[in-house]
C-alpha cells in the first residue's frame, strides 16, 4: 500500500523534470562532425574533382549501392564519367569513405534526405560533388602523388625525389 | 431546487460532459506524456488542444467494420448502451444550486443503478464480438464489476446515513460544515477503489488487458462504435470524479469562487488523480483483483458501515 502511494508520488514529480523529447523541426538535434549522413563528393582546393575512380568504394559497398565509370581527361587525370548513388539502398557504414585513397568521398552529419518517389533517392554526380574540400581541407591527391599528368611530370610532386635512372649504375 | 429552465439544463449538462469526455483524450495524453518526461500532442493548435477535433475527424471516417460472425444487433446496441447509462446518471448529479437536471430524491440508488446496468454493455460487446478474446474480457468484466459494485454501495452507505438522504443535493447541503471524507475516510478510499474498478480504468483494466486480450472486450469493435466505448469510459471517469465530489468533498460547497468553479476544480482534480494512477500503476492478476475484491475490500465496507452506523446511533440518542 505504501509503495503504490509512493510511486505515484514519484510519477507525480516527473512533471518538474526536463523533456526527453527533442522538438525536431523547430529544435535540430547536435550531430558529431563525425556523423555519418549524406555522401559527398569533395574538390581539391584548386576545384578539380578528387576523385580518382579508382573504384574502391564500389566494392567496398556492402549493399553495392555506388556505381561509377572511370575516364581520362586530355591531361592524363583519372576521374568518374558518372558517379551514381543509390541512397535507397546506402546503409551509411562509411566504409567508402574509409576506402578512398584520396578523400573524396565523405560522409557528412545531414540526414534530412527524405523524398516521395525512390528513383529520386538515386544522386547522380552532380548532386553529389560540393563544392569544397570538406573535412580536409588541404589536401590535393594529384598535387603529392607520383603520377605524371598533364602539367605535372615525375618528381615533380610535392616531397617527391627525382625519379631514379635506371640506366645508371650509381646508387 | 429543480432549474426553471430544464431543458437548458438538460443541454448544459449533456454538452459540457460530452465536451468534457473528447477533452478528456487530449488531456490525459497530454498528462500521461508529462509523467513520462514527454510532451504529448503539442502540435494542432494551441498547446495541440485541437488534436481532440483531429481525432474526431478521425474517427468519424474510420471504417466502420461488423465481422460477419457477429451477433450483428447486439454487437450495433452495445456501444450505446454504455454512454447511455453514464449519460443517465449525469441526469442526477448536482452541479451547483439549480444547475441539475432533476433533484431525484433516490438519486444515490438512482446512480448505482444505472452504473450496474453499464455492466450489460460490456458483457453484451464481449459476448456479440464472437471472439475468444472478447469473450474472456467481457467476462472478466462482468465478474470485476459485479463484485466491485457490491462494496461500491456499501461503502456509500455510510455518507447516507451521515447525511440522513439518498438526494445526491442533500447530501452535499449535509457538508456545509464538514466535508465527508474527514468522517469517513475509509469509506471514500473504498469508493474510489470500486469506482476506478467499475471504470475500467487502469490499473483495473482487466477487461481490456492489451498485453493478455488484444483489447479484451471491444477488440472487433472499429471505427464510432469503438469511439463510443471510448467516449463511455471517459464519461465514466467524469462520473466516478464527479460522485467523489459530491458525496466526500462537499460538491460545489467552497469560499469566494462561484459553486459551479468549486464544482469543476474538485472534479478536475479528481481526473488527473485517475490518470496519474494510469501513469504509475500496473495491473493486478485477475484473481488477485477479485480476492482483493472479496476478501479485503467487502469486510471492510462492511465494518466501515457497522461503526458508522454504530457512532450515528449513538450520536442520536
Amino acid at each position: 500500500m505504501f509503495s503504490i502511494i509512493r510511486t505515484l508520488w514519484y510519477v507525480l514529480l516527473h512533471m518538474f523534470q526536463k523533456r526527453v523529447t527533442v522538438q525536431y523541426p523547430d529544435e535540430k538535434p547536435y550531430l558529431a562532425p563525425r556523423y555519418r549522413g549524406r555522401i559527398v563528393l569533395s574538390r581539391d582546393p584548386d576545384g578539380g574533382e578528387r576523385c580518382v575512380a579508382c573504384y574502391l568504394c564500389a566494392v567496398v559497398c556492402p549493399v553495392d549501392c555506388i556505381a561509377l565509370q572511370a575516364t581520362e581527361d586530355t591531361t592524363g587525370r583519372r576521374y568518374p564519367e558518372f558517379f551514381r548513388i543509390n541512397f535507397s539502398r546506402c546503409i551509411f557504414c562509411g566504409f567508402c569513405e574509409d576506402a578512398c585513397p584520396t578523400y573524396a568521398i565523405q560522409l557528412t552529419p545531414d540526414f534530412e534526405m527524405g523524398e516521395y518517389h525512390r528513383p529520386s533517392l538515386v544522386y547522380e554526380k552532380e548532386d553529389l560533388l560540393i563544392n569544397g574540400p570538406g573535412k580536409y581541407p588541404g589536401y590535393n591527391f594529384w598535387r603529392v602523388c607520383g603520377v605524371q599528368i598533364g602539367g605535372k611530370d615525375k618528381g615533380q610532386a610535392e616531397n617527391e625525389g627525382r625519379p631514379v635512372d635506371i640506366h645508371s649504375l650509381l646508387p | 431546487m429543480t432549474s426553471p429552465f430544464p431543458i437548458l439544463s438538460i443541454l448544459g449538462i449533456l454538452v459540457v460532459t460530452l465536451t468534457l469526455a473528447a477533452g478528456l483524450i487530449w488531456l490525459e495524453r497530454r498528462l500521461l506524456a508529462l509523467w513520462q518526461d514527454r510532451y504529448g500532442p503539442n502540435r494542432v493548435g494551441p498547446f495541440g488542444l485541437l488534436q481532440v477535433l483531429a481525432d474526431m475527424i478521425k474517427i468519424f471516417f474510420k471504417e466502420d467494420w461488423i465481422p460477419p460472425f457477429a451477433d450483428k444487433a447486439v454487437f450495433i446496441g452495445a456501444p450505446a448502451v454504455i454512454v447511455v447509462t453514464v449519460l443517465m446518471s449525469f441526469a442526477v448529479l448536482p452541479i451547483a444550486p439549480g444547475i441539475i437536471v432533476t433533484d431525484l430524491n433516490v438519486g444515490l440508488l438512482f446512480v448505482l443503478a444505472m452504473s450496474s446496468l453499464g455492466v450489460y454493455s460490456v458483457v453484451l460487446a464481449g459476448w456479440s464480438s464472437d471472439n475468444k478474446y472478447a469473450l474472456l474480457g467481457g467476462l472478466r468484466a462482468a465478474a470485476q464489476m459485479l463484485s466491485y459494485e457490491v462494496f461500491m454501495g456499501l461503502s456509500l452507505m455510510g455518507v447516507v446515513l451521515l447525511a440522513g438522504s439518498f438526494n445526491l443535493s442533500a447530501i452535499v447541503q449535509a457538508q456545509q460544515r464538514l466535508w465527508f471524507v474527514v468522517p469517513q475516510f475509509l469509506g471514500f478510499v473504498l469508493f474510489l477503489i470500486a469506482g476506478i474498478a467499475e471504470t475500467r480504468r487502469l490499473p483495473f483494466d482487466l477487461p481490456e488487458a492489451e498485453s493478455e486480450l488484444i483489447a479484451g472486450f471491444h477488440s472487433e469493435y472499429s471505427g464510432m462504435k469503438f469511439g463510443m466505448f471510448f467516449v463511455g469510459e471517459y464519461l465514466g471517469v467524469v462520473l466516478i470524479s464527479s460522485l467523489i465530489t459530491v458525496l466526500f468533498f462537499g460538491g460545489w460547497l467552497g469560499p469566494v469562487l462561484p459553486p459551479i468553479v468549486w464544482f469543476l476544480v474538485k472534479v478536475m482534480f479528481f481526473i488527473c488523480f485517475f490518470i496519474l494512477l494510469r501513469a504509475a500503476l500496473p495491473r493486478p492478476r485477475f484473481d488477485q483483483l477479485m480476492s482483493w475484491g472479496w476478501k479485503v475490500m467487502l469486510p471492510l465496507a462492511l465494518a466501515n458501515l457497522l461503526v458508522t452506523g454504530a457512532v450515528a446511533l449513538a450520536w442520536s440518542k
